[in-house]
């Protein structure tokens, strides 16, 4: 009995909580990317031949968790299949914060464009996989800054 | 040292390939961080000390991967991945490798740092 309303005032914590901090998570997503927007991220392998550029290894990664009410969803949803939008929203928002991670240090380094951009995610709950995932994601690419 | 994950330079000759070159490094947190990020976990967000840590992790990683290149007379890697795997509950390894090379030091262009 104990343990239920444990799970019960987790779940609503999470649920308010998660909720108000994903909101606030795309808004500034959102905002920021607009802000990136004239550095383009290319995943080609072939950088341009316009002229020569300078070469160096920019990158990005986040650590997110989801809260215990979109683990406890999806843990619903585990009986019936289908799509878990929970852990959907939850990647997606962390590529992006890596990528914009990403540009913002190629950024820093006057760069015109971020060449061969990998993405890298790794589980790293450890002990809690079953019920908390915490999920790792490292963008990163090679930034060319043309030489004038 | 020149570092970058496309397979070569613009603009420049690569003289000499050497061979593959690699750094990894193995962290695990704390405790105390353990716990607050335990609690972190259930509102969801981001875990700011693991980013940390992988972070740092992943930097000297890189570092030993400069030293091996250095070791071996090169003036740059290319082709540069990397990888992470959770060993244990509490610790991950971050693994980083490529080619290292030697390319052409063209005095017309100031490309080559370091």
């Amino acid at each position: 009995m104990e343990q239920l309303i444990a799970t019960l005032v987790f779940v609503t914590l999470g649920f308010f909580f998660g909720r108000r901090a994903e909101k606030k998570h795309y808004t500034s997503l959102i905002e920021r990317e607009e802000k990136l927007n004239a550095l383009p991220v290319i995943a080609s392998r072939i950088p341009p031949y316009d002229a020569p550029y300078e070469q160096s290894l920019v990158s990005g990664s986040v650590v997110i968790a989801n809260d215990y009410f979109k683990a406890f969803v999806a843990g619903l949803r585990n009986l019936f299949g289908g799509k878990v939008r929970s852990y959907e929203t939850l990647l997606d928002r962390a590529r992006r914060e890596a990528v914009l991670r990403m540009k913002v240090q190629a950024k820093k380094q006057g760069a015109d464009y971020v060449f061969n951009v990998k993405f890298e995610t790794s589980n790293i709950s450890g002990q809690y996989s079953k019920k908390l995932p915490i999920v790792e994601v490292h963008a990163y690419g090679t930034a060319l800054k043309k030489i004038a | 040292m020149l570092i970058s994950n496309l397979e070569f330079m613009t603009g420049k000759k690569i003289i000499k390939h050497i061979g593959l070159v690699q750094g990894s490094s193995v962290r695990a947190k704390h405790a105390g961080r353990d716990i607050m990020s335990g609690i972190k976990n259930m509102f969801g967000g981001e875990l700011t000390a693991y980013t940390e840590l992988l972070q740092e992790s992943r930097e000297e990683a890189t570092e030993r991967m400069i030293q091996q290149a250095e070791a071996v007379g090169a003036n740059a890697v290319l082709n540069v991945r990397f990888s992470t795997s959770s060993i244990t509950a509490g610790a991950a390894e971050i693994y980083v490798y490529g080619t290292a090379v030697i390319i052409e030091s063209d005095t017309s262009t100031s490309a080559v740092a370091s």
